[in-house]
């Protein structure tokens, strides 16, 4: 991790959104947009920037889902598990794609960094059920053959 | 203006500025149960234990609710204590119930309310979680299973102290009070003031105990165990020991300390007049050479590790001296090395104190002695002492009371109101105003150095000098006087810090107290102030004798310390 960029770059942001407490959630996004998740680095920065504690920009960092505390692999997959989803069995899909990632629940990214695995709730394409995407393209119409077939596609491109 | 009113099960009570129902009923006499509410803190309403019922049925919670002329509230009802019953049956579904074992059990507010309310069985199957302990701290430890997810200590970390060592982390039923990182408490930014496990309602952070150490110093033959306590604790052990709250209780110590087997038993305050006539005479140097200022006093640890923590840059302000216990430490360790009676055998020097912070105070490497051992061997807070002397069964309410060991017998009335806010000021003023009359102690005590409020301000003429004095107690307010004194909005030539709202009478090692008890012990210590003939301490004939006889040349590297910056 380049430290001196990631302060730079924060303190961008810093200037844009406001050093206030009100504006922590914003920074966070931005810096989460970047680099896709939350650099540990950054929080003693930020504690002294805004004049928080690091334990309460934990607090909020992990009380979304959506902020992640660990680098992401090159592709993220994301197991939609909505409703539509969920009766036209994504959980098989998830099963298989952690098995074949030697992931779970807890260990989301895998060693080598090329994926990470995660569910979310509802991307709003049920048509498509059950789908899901990689780095924000859908995939339709998913089953567990189709996704190891994917990730084995993934592998060649990579 | 007419009183307005509010009726409390039907009785009118007027209000009188109240910012919540609950202060109303307590004012009608009743004790709310709560577990979420301090009136220092913000209000948070989470525990849903303090809920009021209205004349329509709707309930409020009372901690958080504004209160309203003419409203009419039940503190007491089929369906309140209904839901209280449930809300302690869920606490307690997910609670352990090892309450022989518990090191709260005593004073759990949880236990307290589920045996108040008459909670004989818990409907739901039990998910107790196994002990999750951190220990990595020598002030506090902290057990996430026993924890009720109140806040009480996170809002007093954050709000009170502004340290913010801890604070929520994660959601939902996995939330819980933690680090940033979970990391250790002890690779924080904590500074043991320990002010969070004083309002935690149950077991979940308390004090780590030194007991066991000392009782086996006392049992081993070969060792000398001297003790030194400090001022606040003869004003915080009354309640615990079957004595009214407010007896002066430090002759009654030294003679149950004897009983149980301390060799030599002092008084810390001995140890203050040594820091007021180091202090003293820094403060008169500082000011014929022109600062630096403002001069922070340095007798709270937690104080100094904050100011470590964050502001690096105030250290060469602080003064050097050392704090009472540790000027007096070296003091015991030299004169018992040096004794013929006692060399050769192991000198364990343990010092009671109202103070959690001390613990690591005793640890820091600045305090090592030349030859690698610690200035204090084991700190015991005054809840420990309480502890050990019930462990000894000794009759405290009936005991005679006794004088502490020679030499260093001597005590002024200056040292022991360093327990206090102000105390520090108070007694350093005595010593540099050189009006020694009657009537100037007097105008010192009315300087506007007294009080238990967190910020005080005042000037002190002293010669043609007007010196400029802040007074402050809790970090969160001395964080707020250090930005108007680095923003230029003000100047102060002597700013006394002391961690614990109210200073060390309310140190998180004393019994856990309300308001109305700190404002007792605070009382009590001015009390024995009045009652001692000496009031400065370079009066106390046992100070000229240290420094003659059994420091000597040695006094600046025994009286100061020279704290170790670290680069930020
Ligand atoms: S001991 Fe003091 S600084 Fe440490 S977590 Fe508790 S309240 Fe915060
Ligand atoms: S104020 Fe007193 S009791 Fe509290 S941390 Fe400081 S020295 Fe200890
Ligand atoms: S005391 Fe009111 S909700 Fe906890």
């Amino acid at each position: 991790m380049n430290v001196k960029e990631l302060y730079q770059k924060t303190d961008g942001w810093l200037d844009s959104f406001g050093r206030e407490e009100r504006s922590l959630i914003a920074v966070l996004q931005a810096i989460q947009e970047e680099y896709s998740y939350l650099p540990r680095e950054v929080f003693p920065y930020l504690a002294k920037e805004m004049n928080l504690n690091e334990a309460q920009i934990y607090g909020v960092a992990t009380f979304y889902e959506n902020f992640s505390l660990e680098a992401k692999g090159k592709y993220v997959i994301k197991v939609c598990d909505g409703t539509a989803c969920h009766v036209r069995k994504s959980v098989p899909i998830l099963n298989k794609l952690r098995q074949e990632l030697k992931l779970d629940d807890g260990r989301k990214t895998t060693d080598d960094q090329l994926f990470t695995v995660e569910t979310v709730s509802c991307l709003g394409a049920c048509g498509l059920a059950p789908a899901l995407t990689v780095n924000g393209e859908v995939h339709a119409a998913m089953t567990p053959e189709k996704a190891v077939a994917l990730l084995a596609e993934l592998r060649r491109e990579a | 203006m007419m009183k307005e009113y509010m009726l409390i099960d039907k009785i009118p009570v007027p209000i009188e500025g109240e910012k919540n129902i609950l202060a109303l009923v307590q004012k009608a006499g009743i004790d709310m149960p709560t577990f979420c509410y301090y009136s220092e803190l913000s209000v948070y309403g989470a525990c849903r234990m303090c809920m009021v019922e209205d004349d329509r049925g709707n309930m409020h919670a009372a901690c958080s609710t504004p209160p309203k002329a003419g409203m009419s509230v039940v503190t007491n009802s089929a369906r309140l204590r209904k839901y209280r019953k449930n809300i302690l049956e869920l606490l307690l579904a997910n609670h352990c119930r090892d309450c022989t074992t518990c090191e709260k059990s005593e004073s759990c507010r949880l236990k307290e309310l589920a045996r108040r309310f008459y909670i004989e069985d818990v409907r739901f199957p039990n998910g107790k979680t196994e002990p999750e302990r951190d220990e990595s701290s020598v002030c506090i430890s902290i057990d996430h299973s026993k924890c009720i997810l109140c806040g009480d200590c996170v809002r007093m970390c954050n709000e009170v102290q502004n340290v913010g060592a801890i604070s929520f982390v994660g959601r939902g039923s996995k939330m819980e009070v933690g680090t940033a990182f979970k990391v250790p408490i002890a690779n924080t930014q904590c500074v043991g003031c320990g002010q969070c496990s004083a309002v935690c309602p149950t077991g979940a952070i308390v004090v780590q105990k030194n007991v066991t150490r000392t009782w086996e110093a006392i049992y081993d033959p070969n060792t000398v165990v001297v003790a030194q306590i400090a001022p606040a604790v003869r004003a915080g052990v009354a309640k615990e020991l079957g004595e009214e709250n407010g007896v002066i209780a430090a002759g009654k110590i030294f003679a149950a300390m004897r009983r149980m087997g301390f060799n030599h038993v002092y008084d810390t305050t001995t140890g203050a007049d040594l820091t007021v006539t180091e202090e003293a005479a820094e403060f008169l140097e500082r000011l014929k050479d022109d600062g630096p200022f403002p001069m922070f006093t340095s007798c709270c640890p937690a104080w100094i590790r904050y100011a470590e923590n964050k502001h690096p840059e105030l250290m060469p302000n602080i003064s050097t001296c050392r704090s009472p216990m540790q000027m007096f430490g070296s003091v015991i360790k030299e004169y018992f090395e040096h004794n013929e009676k006692t060399a050769g055998k192991r000198i364990f020097s343990v010092a009671v104190m109202p103070c959690t912070a001390k613990k690591y105070e005793a640890i820091r490497p600045e305090f090592k002695r030349p030859d690698g051992t610690d200035t204090i061997d084991a700190i015991i807070t005054t809840q420990e002492l309480i502890q050990m002397i019930h462990e000894a069964g000794i009759d405290f309410k009936n005991i005679s009371p006794e004088s502490s060991s020679m030499p260093f017998g001597g005590t002024s009335g200056a040292g022991v109101i360093f327990g206090v806010t102000g105390g520090v000021t108070e007694a350093v003023l005595r010593n540099v105003e050189p009006d020694k009359t009657y009537s100037a102690l007097q105008q010192i005590a009315m300087s506007g150095v007294r009080g238990l409020e967190g910020v005080k301000e005042t000037t002190y003429q002293v010669g043609d000098q007007e010196l400029k004095i802040a007074v402050v107690s809790g970090l969160g307010n001395a964080e707020k006087l250090i930005r108007k004194v680095q923003s230029g909005e003000a100047f102060y030539h002597l700013i006394e810090v002391m961690a614990c709202p109210r200073g060390c009478i309310a140190g998180a090692g004393q019994p856990f107290a309300r308001s109305r008890e700190k404002a007792e012990r605070a009382k009590n210590l001015y009390t024995t102030d009045n009652m001692t003939q000496i009031k400065r301490s370079e009066s106390n004939p046992a100070i000229d004798e240290i420094y003659a006889k059994y420091i000597g040349r040695k006094a600046h590297s025994l009286l100061h310390v020279h704290y170790k910056v670290k680069k930020k």
